[in-house]
């Protein structure tokens, strides 16, 4: 190589007089992929500290301690469910608050107590009739807005317009809260009860059933079919035209929109075969056909996993082509078929758009006791509730966000973890 | 409750066959051991329970099926002439009176005579048919036990029998994907078509204007619905870009820097974290787009001054943006991992920087996969449904502006949808018309994305 003295630059300056700016590119170009990431788990983290900051506090609920009287004369013991109760709990608070005598104040006290409190009193009596005649000091639960009062999601400096709680309510609260009688406990309600218009009497438990119902259809059905469908393909089938359809339609269904799928319930399960709307039933047919292509992809790619040699082997001391799948290959394959299966079965759990048009939105206070009964499952529920009006609904629905979250986080562990304690690397 | 009692006694039946077979088959192979026996006497066992529960159970299956609309047909033959019913119209109320009836429901008016004693005789020859239904299920299962018995004797080929009727089963279940696309595409097609006998496809494709709303009577205001659907996809479009202008280049960045700088340890732990996000269901980020993003934009947008919608694009846009990157992950992870290693050896020997080597070497050597999975993603976006049904509008405004509200192909159909419904008003089968076009978009979309990354995964193969 001839040295060149004078002005010409060698390559080796050319390269080191750029080598500073290519580094800091590199460095800039390093940082903006790290920032990417970082950024998606930001927003991860912020997704999941705003649902569960809006949603700790529904698990606790406000309760009014009352001393109810259960007069003879407001009962009839032939029919108790004719008598009065909400005037029980009207009676409860007028004591307490012998001063008001307006009717519009009496209206406002009144106003404290959840609807529901009369409900629960005709439970105490239904279940023990001799509390009649009797005082009995019970917490009920509070209306709704007094809830959010005492959770402090209500503006006291607010115009007293603007507000749905008024003046002397809040100097009765005040009072009632001084005395101990009203105070957060534990929400029961939201585990315990269906859905329902009042903010403090509704809970999960009718969802949680329905989707508890339709996943139970889901899997019936979605499990056996698929692991049959990918034995056949990965095992039996020759490879021709039909089978590369077969493949390509699979392959289509899983990207197919959810919503097509409850376009096809709607048109061929509830129009043609005339089963009934609302029904999990029906819910867990659709969510099959979604499911369906994610198990048979699992259940392939598992069978694919398991070396030729097994098959050899058990050919070879005479076992026939289905005893070997059988008897050899599908237990090798089942653990990674189960962890495909839960994984489908926790998307289908979470999947809403198909069951809106099926009629799963349905407004369902009682708890579904069959597959064919009326019923709504938990993110339908939650897709309610972010519609409804009051502010109570908000923190309920992240609280009902939350379980969901659970049991999915739940069901993927149980995938990770069946994963890792039997997958065998060959 | 009497359909669930015959299919527990096909079970106990089948159980009793199968121990009838494998009994039947030890005695045939007599002292000689069951070295005679063409196959091992349980598949004896398990070819006479098919045989006695499978017909039964396909019975059962069709009487499910079919029961309800032959009985009801049979009692509105009778019932139709002497009410005098003519047109289908009220054939068709009087049907759905009589199954109230028989359900035990409130009916909408007063029955009538009539109408109760069709309801008494449908629920009679509901009961004598369960009875027969009963007879000749049992009757079939014994027959059939005693045919597969009388015909086992050591050359019976059981085991290639059982395994004719797995196999079956197992090219049907196989097939039933192809069904479903099948069921998808007939009947959307045919509620499509009749949509289209009231709508000429022109102005729903080309049509500006999209208020579905029909008037109930004649007089009403705003009678005549507009079903020119072009504001609908334009929404969609709006939508689905600013997703992907957010998913595309964080989720491909994300890919890169996971794929060619990242530590294993830290590939570890990310990848799954970004994986979250995609098994977060679209519920709670619809609720999320609603109740945190969409008021915050507007408080941002109103503090420089802008008018804001409430359901701004921008809002469903971003967090559909999010929920997609992880899909924009993990394809671009497959197709960069899969390009050779000896790629970017010979571009670092020739000493280039890691950046230069992706920029100039990876990225434009994985281009057709990434493509691909860019293609995957948009169609999820287009097909999304729950973020925008809840964040964003339902009013169809032809505009560009990402603060302004507007609606999708998606958020259309459930609304349409969802509700009351009578299918014979363009309003619901326009629904069907919708879904047509999202089933044929997604489609090609999908077709064109997975010939592209199965071509490019050749490649290199």
């Amino acid at each position: 190589m001839t040295h060149l003295h004078g002005n010409a630059p060698s390559t080796m300056e050319i390269v080191n007089r750029k080598l500073g700016r290519r580094y800091r590119a590199e460095k800039r170009f390093r940082l903006v992929g790290l920032s990417a990431i970082l950024c998606s788990l930001l927003f991860l983290a912020v997704l999941f500290l705003s649902i569960f900051a809006k949603g700790y506090s529904a698990f606790r609920q406000s309760y009014l301690l009352l001393d109810i009287h259960f007069a003879e004369e407001a009962m009839n013991v032939n029919n108790l469910a004719t008598a009065d109760y909400q005037g029980l709990v009207k009676d409860a608070l007028r004591t307490m608050f012998p001063e008001v005598t307006s009717r519009g104040d009496r209206k406002l006290l009144y106003g404290l107590a959840s609807p529901g409190a009369a409900f629960q009193l005709q439970q105490m009596v239904a279940e023990d009739t001799s509390i009649i005649g009797t005082t009995r000091t019970v917490w009920l639960p509070a209306d709704d807005d007094v809830d959010m009062l005492l959770k402090g999601y209500v503006d006291r400096t607010a115009a007293e317009s603007d507000r749905r709680l008024k003046d002397v309510q809040f100097g009765w609260i005040d009072t009632l809260a001084g005395q101990g009688r009203l105070r957060l406990k534990f929400n029961a309600t939201f585990f315990l009860a269906g859905d329902s218009r009042e903010p403090e009497l509704a809970g999960i438990l009718g969802a949680a059933v329905g989707s508890l119902y339709t996943l139970a259809v889901t899997l019936f059905l979605s499990f056996p079919i698929g692991v049959a469908a990918a034995i056949y393909l990965e095992e039996f089938a020759a490879r021709n035209r039909w089978t590369d359809i077969i493949e390509v339609n699979i392959n289509n269904l899983a990207a197919v929109p959810s919503i097509v799928f409850g376009l096809l319930g709607l048109a061929v399960f509830l129009n043609f075969f005339g089963l009934p709307r609302s029904a999990p039933l029906v819910g867990g047919l659709v969510l099959t056909l979604m499911t369906l292509p994610t198990i048979i992809i699992a259940s392939r790619v598992s069978l694919q996993s398991v070396p030729p040699s097994i098959r050899e082997a058990a050919l070879g001391v005479g076992a026939s082509k289905m005893q070997t799948v059988f008897h050899h290959v599908l237990p090798l394959a089942l653990p990674g078929m189960l962890t495909g299966t839960i994984i489908g079965m926790a998307r289908a759990l979470g999947e809403s758009a198909p069951l809106l048009m099926i009629g799963m939105v349905a407004f369902i206070v009682d708890i579904p006791k069959g597959f064919l009964e009326p019923a709504t499952v938990l993110p339908v529920q939650i897709y309610l509730w972010a519609d409804s009006p009051e502010r109570a609904f908000v923190e309920r629905t992240s609280a009902a966000i939350i379980v969901l979250l659970a049991f999915l986080i739940l069901m993927n562990a149980t995938a990770v973890y069946l994963r890792n304690r039997f997958e065998r690397r060959w | 409750m009497a359909v669930i009692l015959l299919i527990c006694s096909i079970f106990v039946f089948s159980q009793a066959a199968y121990w009838l077979g494998v009994k039947r088959a030890r005695r045939a192979a007599g002292e000689r051991g069951q070295a005679v026996l063409h196959s091992r006497p349980q598949y004896y066992g398990v070819l006479t329970a098919l045989w006695c529960g499978l017909p039964a159970l396909f019975i059962i299956f069709a009487w499910i099926l079919f029961a309800d609309s032959i009985l009801t047909g049979m009692v509105m033959d009778q019932v139709a002439p002497q009410m005098g019913l003519t047109s289908t119209k009220e054939i068709d109320l009087v049907e759905n009176d009589l199954k109230n009836l028989v359900a035990g429901h409130r009916a909408t008016t007063d029955p009538g005579p009539l109408l109760q004693r069709a309801a008494d005789d449908y629920r009679r020859l509901k009961a004598v048919g369960e009875k027969a239904l009963f007879v000749v299920i049992l009757s079939l299962m014994t027959l059939c036990t005693f045919l597969v018995w009388l015909r086992i004797r050591p050359a019976l080929r059981a085991r290639n029998q059982v395994e004719f009727i797995l196999r079956a089963f197992l090219v049907l279940c196989s097939t039933l994907a192809v069904f479903i696309t099948l069921g998808i595409v007939l009947s959307v097609l045919f509620e499509s078509i009749r949509f289209f006998q009231m709508v000429p496809v022109t102005e729903f494709l080309f049509g500006l204007n999209w208020s579905p709303q029909m008037a109930i009577r004649e007089d009403q205001v705003g009678s005549s619905g507009s079903f020119g659907a072009v504001p609908v996809f334009a929404g969609t479009m709006l939508i689905s870009v600013i997703a992907m202008l957010v998913a595309a280049p964080v989720g491909l960045m994300s890919a890169i820097y996971l794929a060619e700088y990242s530590g294993k340890k830290f590939r570890a732990t990310a990848k799954p974290l970004l994986e979250i996000l995609a098994g977060v269901p679209t519920v709670v980020y619809g609720f999320f787009a609603a109740l945190t993003v969409a008021p915050a934009i507007r408080s941002l947008g109103v503090s420089f001054g802008l008018t804001v919608s409430s359901e701004s694009a921008l809002a469903a846009g971003l967090v559909m943006g999010v929920m997609i990157i992880p899909f924009v992950l993990s394809i671009s992870d497959d197709v960069i991992n899969a390009v050779p290693q000896s790629l970017r050896d010979g571009s670092y020997a020739l000493g280039a920087t890691r950046s230069e080597t992706v920029k100039l070497v990876v990225i434009p050597a994985a281009l057709p996969g990434i493509v691909g999975g860019m293609l995957l993603a948009v169609s999820r976006a287009i097909g999304e449904t729950m973020i925008v049904v809840m964040a964003a509008g339902l009013s169809a405004n032809l505009t560009v502006n990402p603060l302004q509200a507007v609606t999708t192909v998606t958020v259309q159909i459930v609304t349409l949808l969802v509700g009351d419904q009578e299918f014979d008003s363009p309003k619901t089968l326009a629904a069907f018309a919708l879904g047509l076009l999202l089933f044929i978009v997604t489609l090609v979309l999908n077709i064109i994305a997975l010939y592209v990354v199965r071509r490019y995964r050749e490649q290199y193969e």
